[in-house]
């Protein structure tokens, strides 16, 4: 795959892992509200997937589409921040998660609607609305359990803490982005940060919470280098298509 | 977005109901008219719909648990949406129809609570697993099916909010419906292995899903009650033989065989004759005996444990905002 494909696949597997994390909650949320609510984000990452995914394999041009991408890699062939394969743990953990992510996705999908590229530009046109939505619902769910109980409170921190060290690598410009960057397909990633920061530091504090503390980053997913959890996930997901080779669904 | 607390609400008193209220009800319901929330009504009237409305809101949500079974295994990313929109569509229903039910006078908590009991009941259908990808076609084709079969008359039962959601509710179903059986018609042309799937689920279900239209008349006590207050609109084997003589067809269209040796056209009656659905084996699944109900429960009762901390945190955090709203005013 070029740069271009690649860039493309990378938005495709973060939106895919994260839309499958997320409907792991389906059917066990704490109220039915929520469970709605987060089957609605998974369904928005899963749509933005399979529009990626298949641009991706338009893009590479070896016949392969979103579904091929999806169901038929290994762990080692994934590119998504390890950020949206961490578990769920409790609501906290996956609100944490979904707090860092979806105000980087907004931020990243405002700043690709200019992408030259058309049909990343467009899929960034739909989603960002989307995700303008995610960073809300997380960020109103960070404030209630930050400022709820002390029960929540502590959850709140211990989900924050978890997912912290994953936050960097959202903004890591490597060759492909810097490759895409320059194409005028992708965006300067690095350049979002301070503006994530501020959104993040505003829930934190409207949330009386404290910015977890810093520390070293962990990174390595848009490599294929990715938590143990990754392959789980995949043996799930990839069940029927890995046990019942070249049929279709 | 939580729901009001009824619980400090006092019970009506146990009185006896004046003749002429009741016969004013009657009459109302006779000719047709919706009953509304702040409506006189009979005690057991009420009771009988919040008994029914409550028990097909914990259908719809103990029904999410099977399906939901299958979404993170789903086998290409179409079939994926798909599902996931289908069982977030039934967890709308539940939503729906708790709220419904709340107008009358109980809350959503306490339903609930009836429902982790063992107190309150949800469809039968729900106690047995999902074993593999063909049991989300026949779920959506088959239980779908039956459940439109029930609920389309419901869109004309007396009680206005209960109607009115059932509306929506059946335009949902019918979409629903429909994904099933084209999953089910998929598999059935696919590769052997595909189609030895989709017979063996409609095997499973095919019994279950005819026990779905409760009790035969002749054992159905409150069948002639509730259809005089219109809350049925057709009896339990009227609609059991409709979904047989639509469901068939279906099935030979696909090249696939419903397990019923005893199934026969019947050309005088215009009408399939069918074989005994096993009753002892519906029974045991009403007392909390089917395949999978300990399943079902202890993975409902999880969420409610496992939620009550953020229940309570959004709760405290919205007094929090109460209290310094007010200090600032």
């Amino acid at each position: 795959m070029d740069a271009i494909a690649t860039y493309a696949l990378r938005l495709g597997d973060d939106s895919l892992i994260l839309g499958q994390r997320l409907s792991e909650w389906c059917g066990h949320a704490p109220v039915i509200e929520v469970d709605l609510s987060l089957a609605n984000v998974a369904l928005d990452q899963i749509g933005q997937a399979t529009h990626f995914l298949n641009l991706a394999g338009e893009l590479e041009g070896k016949g392969r589409d979103g579904d091929a991408l999806a169901f038929r890699r290994d762990v080692m062939d994934f590119t998504n921040c390890l950020l949206v394969e961490q578990p769920n743990g409790d609501f906290a953990q996956t609100i944490a998660r979904q707090l860092l992510f979806s105000h980087y996705q907004e931020l990243l999908f405002t700043a690709l609607t200019g992408s030259k590229n058309a049909t990343i530009a467009a899929i960034a046109a739909k989603a960002v609305k989307e995700t303008s939505y995610h960073a809300t619902l997380a960020s109103d769910w960070v404030i209630r359990l930050g400022d709820g109980t002390n029960e929540s409170k502590s959850r709140m921190i211990a989900g924050l803490d978890w997912m912290w060290r994953f936050a960097d690598e959202l903004f890591v410009m490597d060759d492909i982005d810097a490759a895409a960057m320059t194409a005028g397909v992708g965006v300067d990633k690095a350049a979002l940060r301070a503006a994530w920061d501020a959104r993040i530091d505003a829930v934190l504090a409207e949330a009386t919470l404290s910015r977890p503390a810093p520390r070293r980053a962990t990174t390595g997913g848009r490599n294929g280098r990715h938590s143990e959890h990754l392959g789980h996930l995949l043996s799930d997901m990839q069940f029927l298509q890995r046990a019942y080779p070249g049929a279709t669904w | 977005m939580y729901t009001t607390d009824m619980t400090g609400k006092t019970k009506a008193e146990a009185v006896a109901e004046d003749p002429a209220l009741i016969a004013a009800f009657e009459a109302r319901v006779a000719n047709d008219e919706f009953i509304e929330p702040k409506d006189w009504m009979p005690e057991a009237y009420r009771k009988t719909l919040v008994r029914q409305m409550s028990q097909h809101a914990h259908s719809e949500i103990v029904g999410m648990l099977p399906e939901g079974n299958w979404i993170s295994r789903a086998p290409n990313l179409r079939r994926k949406a798909i599902l996931l929109a289908k069982v977030q569509d039934e967890g709308g229903h539940g939503l729906y129809l708790y709220a419904a039910a709340e107008t009358l006078g109980t809350s959503r908590d306490e339903m609930t609570e009836a429902l982790l009991s063992g107190k309150a009941k949800y469809s039968t259908i729900f106690n047995y697993p999902t074993l593999t990808w063909a049991d989300i076609g026949a779920i959506g084709w088959l239980v779908d099916g039956a459940a439109i079969m029930n609920q389309v008359p419901l869109q004309r039962t007396s009680y206005g909010p209960y109607a009115r959601a059932m509306v929506r509710i059946c335009k949902e179903e019918s979409f629903h419906q429909r994904q099933g059986y084209e999953i089910m018609m998929h598999l059935a042309a696919g590769t052997p292995e595909q189609k030895r799937m989709a017979q063996d689920a409609l095997n499973r279900w095919w019994w279950p899903s005819l026990m779905m239209f409760g009790p035969p008349d002749d054992k159905s006590p409150n069948t002639a009650q509730s259809m005089r207050w219109r809350i049925k609109r057709d009896t339990n084997d009227e609609l059991r033989q409709k979904f047989v003589d639509i469901t068939v067809p279906q099935a030979e269209a696909i090249g696939l065989t419903v397990p019923d040796p005893a199934l026969k056209w019947n050309e005088e009656r215009g009408a399939y004759d069918f074989g005994e659905v096993d009753w002892e084996e519906f029974a045991a699944v009403v007392r909390g005996e089917g395949p999978v109900t300990k399943e079902r429960i202890q993975a409902r009762q999880k969420a409610w444990d496992d939620g009550a901390w953020v229940r309570d945190a959004a709760r405290v955090h919205a007094e929090k905002r109460a209290a310094a709203k007010l200090a600032a005013e």
